[in-house]
């Protein structure tokens, strides 16, 4: 066995100007892939304390659900909701080509993935939908 | 004692999990939820969260994307130059993560 390396040498350190997601519309639109996980993951905080609201009582739930009626939450959501389209787009793009599927000899088309996937997404969000408004109050 | 590169594999496969969880189900929910709801154009049933079934598919709902969520700022961090506090940063996102899957959990057992 040779010697552990480290990391990464040392010798070279490129310094980057921490703006410059700002330099080019294609850098711009990785930022905002990368902060749709924010939106997303405020969003589910938000559901959860909405739950555990819902879990102390009646009376707790409904305030909350009244504190959502605040323009601003209403204006978070619908950022939020824009975010998360924003997200599975680009998650289902990039998976097409992560996952290399083979049928006999040939890969699968990245194309016929993305399909899939969008498919996918549709067929779950139209269950959802549904069944909440089937065993709605 | 596992190592950072044994742990990669561990993080990143909750990050594709989380990933896949959030681009299926998130924007229903934030749909229905966050806009339907408070708008007063659908109800929704508050006896549907006593069921097990439900309270798995909730656990299941919140807690992997917020490893999607710990994955992504960890990188966005370094990308943004945060540097020479990487090991800080990892430990912080995941723990984050790793809190917030307790709390899930602890929420929805309890009630």
């Amino acid at each position: 066995m040779t010697a552990a390396r480290p990391d990464r040498p040392k010798m070279f350190q490129p310094k980057m100007p921490a703006n410059w997601w700002l330099k080019h519309p294609k850098y711009f639109l990785f930022m905002l892939r990368e902060l749709s996980s924010v939106f997303i993951a405020i969003f589910l905080v938000v559901f959860l304390i909405q739950i555990a609201q819902l879990l102390r009582g009646p009376a707790a739930y409904k305030a909350f659900v009244q504190t959502l009626r605040a323009p601003g939450w209403i204006i978070f959501h619908i950022v939020a909701f824009l975010f998360a389209l924003y997200h599975s787009i680009t998650w289902f793009e990039a998976a097409s080509k992560i996952l290399v599927i083979r049928r006999g000899e040939h890969r699968v088309p990245p194309q016929d993935v993305v399909a899939v996937g969008f498919t996918a997404w549709g067929v779950v969000s139209f269950v959802i939908l549904v069944l909440v408004l089937l065993l709605r109050s | 004692m596992p190592t950072k590169r044994m742990m990669e594999p561990f993080w990143w496969a909750l990050f594709g999990a989380g990933g896949t969880v959030a681009a299926l189900l998130v924007p229903i929910h934030l749909f229905l939820q966050g806009i339907a709801a408070p708008l007063g154009w659908v109800s929704i049933n508050p006896t549907l969260f006593g069921h097990l079934l439900v309270k798995l598919y909730l656990f299941v709902l919140i807690s992997l994307p917020l490893y999607h969520w710990a994955h992504r700022f960890r990188y966005t961090l370094y990308d943004l130059g945060v540097k020479g506090m990487r090991q800080p940063i990892a430990v912080l996102c995941y723990g984050i993560a790793v809190v917030g899957t307790i709390v899930t959990a602890w929420i929805l057992w309890r009630g």
